[in-house]
């Protein structure tokens, strides 16, 4: 099949806004649009510019804006995408180059919730034990890739860039959440902040956009309940 | 750009950041790496990390130690791979008291499944040996690591492409790299360097690699005069899915999975009558292939199928919910009740950057450290695969001698002064960005790429012979010369994707180069080395370690020996 890719592009070293350049791409239904933005980048025009990794889903590099959806390049297969397809970065952060942002932000933020294990008592010489219902408590949040799509789809980040955002608050509930870990009163005060949990308005934007399947807003419902029953 | 460290290391996959924890609290360290530490390719493990806890049945070190040994065809160091199966137990209990999270066995303790290679009692059943977290084993170590790193408040480079090794007098000076953001080049002034750089699989046309996967810090450290060790046995996994390459985990098959080929036949019974679909993947990669090659493959074409359609569905999603993903999103069919199309998908080099049993990298057949230069993972060759890493192993091996290095690094750095900085450190790295931009001609990129990655696949895969290997020969020789015609696109300075992939393809082809040449002198079968004009292992002339050296005059072959402690070679059988 033939595709038509419009790709919104900007070099900052160049150029003073950013502007929409085309290509036609011969393809396969079932190869992804990373593929045909390598086929690009190969093979049409070698100054094309994103990040990309392990080409299926698990690294979280090319998170983008696939026909105005958030998604990884390496998930969107063409046969779902349409004849001509529009690919733009992400929205919220500064572009750095076409379809490349300025991630700094984004992991500042993830670090600002001690997105880490933290025990105050003794270490045991095995394991800790954890029930596989306990276990289970937290499983949908260890799935996170860290690739940003939940936290640029958020309407509330997009109106005040000092939210937290979704993925931090992910990767608290993680933790929040874990039987062994001792540092949920710590992570809920952070997430209690006027810019942390609160600011989420329940839109589901990051439920969609998850390329992992994680309910977000789910998981930032419980630790807003857990905040509640806290003060109470 | 200048920077000084006690010790640099660049790589932030699974050995790295161990390196970087075991480190970091000692001395002054920075990691450079060319991703954002998340997105290393250990994040796409998914099986299992092997380590006999005996959680679930009787287990010992010992029996995972003989049979990382045979599973190796008797190439690995013996003396190597008992440190590894003995300090796999306290790994393990260290990832989990940072906090992984395995999935548990009904009392709460970490669960264990089987695993292709991994028996008891010297052949006698295959064991409950893999810890594993779901199908996303590697995606939670890479995470717990990097967690732990930011709470050590560990100092990281992100997106620094390492571009040069320095050495003076003999001793490592430290490292030079290239910011993707900016395009200056750092020179990072450093007493102890460990390269913890990853695979090269992205050589191959088909292969579960990462595209990072490029064998960036092989190649610096191969022009830079150190050798490479046997890398000529690349492993090729079983279960790729088909065209795509993309892997479906051993684990498929440790939870019951089951290969069929065109007549629906469980095929592994002729090859592995005891093991069956949990064969080493050396053995089961051939078996495919030989299959295809028969007329067996599925349609008459060249893959067959991975059955998972009676295990059900709770399984599927419970225990392998990624690759269950992997497999509706990119191939739009339903493992609980369709075949999957597989084949066999380059996975692993089990050669590397050549260290002793503490990570530091040896020189030659007497293995004499290059003092400040270690490595690790992926991109190092202790030898604890041999000629054909198991399952799970991997895991073990970039934590073990990831902190190995790290802690033989820490009282090196305690010891030593900084090696003097050579005059203009960066003047190699210079030339080599300024070669790759000056270029001259109307080659493609994509196009010299393709002719290195599918040659490669066509005459130095899973099976090999001397007529094809010569071919590749002289196929390397064309790829280098039309590299040398491809012109930059890319003028802009920052973040320039396409010098920083042309730079990772002339690193791939010095890579070939020692590949090739070290099958072509490698008259035997062993492991994932599988010659079809020498199909029988020879330990009179080959039980030994291939070194690779790069010189004016092309690739330099010398051999060292194999250290053999409790296990003598026998017959492999399965």
């Amino acid at each position: 099949m033939k595709v038509t890719l419009k790709i919104k592009r900007f070099n900052p070293e160049k150029d003073e806004k950013p502007w929409w350049a085309e290509y036609a791409v011969e393809a396969e239904p079932t190869d992804r649009l990373l593929d045909a933005l390598n086929a690009v980048k190969w093979y049409q025009d070698g100054t094309l510019s994103y990040r990309r990794s392990c080409a299926h889903g698990i690294c979280g590099s090319d998170a983008m804006l696939i026909n105005g959806s958030n998604a990884l390049a390496c998930k969107a297969l063409l046969k779902n995408l349409g004849d001509t397809i529009t690919v733009e970065p992400m929205r919220g952060f500064r572009v750095v180059k076409d379809l490349m942002v300025d991630l700094e932000p984004f992991f500042d933020k993830y670090k600002q919730v001690k997105p880490y294990f933290i025990t105050y008592s003794v270490t045991p010489e095995k394991e800790r034990l954890q029930s596989p219902p306990e276990r289970e408590r937290f499983d949908d949040t260890t799935k996170c890739i860290l690739c940003g799509a939940c936290t640029t789809s958020c309407p509330s980040f997009w109106a005040n860039p000092e939210y937290v955002g979704p993925a931090a608050i992910v990767n608290a509930h993680r933790f929040i959440f874990d039987s062994r870990d001792e540092g949920r009163e710590e992570r809920l005060e952070i997430l209690n902040h006027r810019d942390g949990v609160w600011r989420c308005r329940t839109i589901f934007n990051c439920v969609e956009a998850c390329p992992r399947g994680i309910n977000v807003t789910r998981a930032i419902g419980e630790v807003k309940q857990a905040l509640m029953y806290r003060k109470l | 750009m200048l920077q000084r460290y006690d010790a640099v290391i660049v790589g932030a996959g699974g050995a790295g950041l161990m390196a970087a924890l075991n480190l970091s609290a000692q001395a002054r360290v920075a990691v450079i790496s060319k991703l954002y530490p998340v997105r290393s390719h250990t994040g796409a493990a998914q099986g299992g990390i092997g380590a006999a806890l005996g959680n679930l049945e009787e287990d010992h070190w010992e029996w995972h130690m003989f049979y990382t040994i045979k599973g190796g065809d008797y190439l690995a160091d013996q003396d190597a791979v008992e440190i590894l199966c003995r300090e796999a137990i306290e790994t393990v209990y260290e990832l989990e008291h940072w906090g992984l999270p395995f999935s548990r066995t009904p009392d709460g303790k970490i669960a264990l499944r089987p695993f292709g290679g991994h028996t008891r009692e010297f052949g006698k059943a295959p064991v409950r040996r893999s810890c594993y977290a779901a199908d996303r084993t590697g995606h939670m170590i890479l995470q717990t690591l990097y967690q732990q790193c930011i709470k050590n408040e560990v100092h990281f480079y992100d997106e620094f492409h390492v571009l040069d090794l320095l050495i003076e007098s003999g001793r490592t000076a430290g490292v030079v790299a290239i910011s993707l953001a900016t395009g200056e080049l750092y020179t990072f002034h450093a007493k102890a360097v460990i390269f913890a750089t990853g695979g090269c699989g992205r050589i191959y046309r088909v292969s579960s690699n990462a595209l990072a996967l490029t064998g960036d810090g092989m190649a610096v450290a191969l022009r830079r005069g150190v050798p490479l060790e046997d890398m000529e046995f690349f492993q090729f996994h079983p279960t790729g899915i088909y065209k795509l390459g993309i892997l479906l985990s051993e684990a498929a098959r440790g939870e019951g999975g089951i290969l069929r080929n065109r007549a629906g036949e469980r095929f592994m019974e002729r090859y592995a009558p005891t093991l069956l679909d949990l064969a080493p993947r050396d053995m089961v990669s051939r078996a495919i292939y030989r299959e295809v090659e028969e007329g067996r493959g599925v349609g008459g074409k060249d893959y067959v199928h991975l059955d998972l359609t009676h295990l059900g569905r709770e399984v599927l999603d419970q225990k392998l919910p990624d690759i269950t993903d992997f497999v509706r999103t990119y191939m739009g069919i339903e493992p609980a009740k369709d075949l999957i199309p597989i084949q066999p998908t380059a996975h692993y080099a089990m050669g590397g950057i050549p260290t002793d049993n503490d990570g530091r990298v040896v020189m030659d057949e007497k293995n004499t450290p290059l003092a400040g230069f270690y490595a690790a993972g992926e991109c190092a060759c202790v030898s604890v695969h041999g000629a054909n890493r198991l399952g799970t192993n991997s895991l073990v091996d970039i934590l073990v001698f990831g902190r190995r290095g790290a802690r033989h690094a820490a009282k090196f750095v305690r010891e030593n002064d900084w090696a003097l900085l050579p005059a203009n450190p960066d003047e190699r790295a210079q030339q080599l960005v300024a070669e790759r931009k000056n270029a001259q001609g109307n080659e493609r990129q994509g196009d010299v790429r393709d002719l290195l990655r599918n040659e490669m696949m066509a005459k130095a895969s899973v099976f090999r012979d001397a007529g094809r290997l010569a071919q590749m020969r002289e196929t390397l020789k064309e790829v280098r010369a039309r590299y040398n015609g491809i012109k930059l696109e890319d003028r802009s300075v920052r973040y320039n994707t396409e010098l920083l992939e042309l730079i990772e393809l002339g690193g791939m082809i010095d890579i070939a180069e020692t590949l090739v040449e070290g099958a072509l002198a490698r008259q035997e079968s062993r492991g994932a080395h599988s010659r079809e004009d020498f199909p029988k292992r020879n330990d009179a002339q080959w039980l030994k370690h291939t070194l690779a050296y790069q010189t004016p005059q092309g690739i330099q072959l010398k051999y060292k020996p194999v250290t053999i402690t409790k296990f003598e070679p026998k017959e492999r059988k399965y």
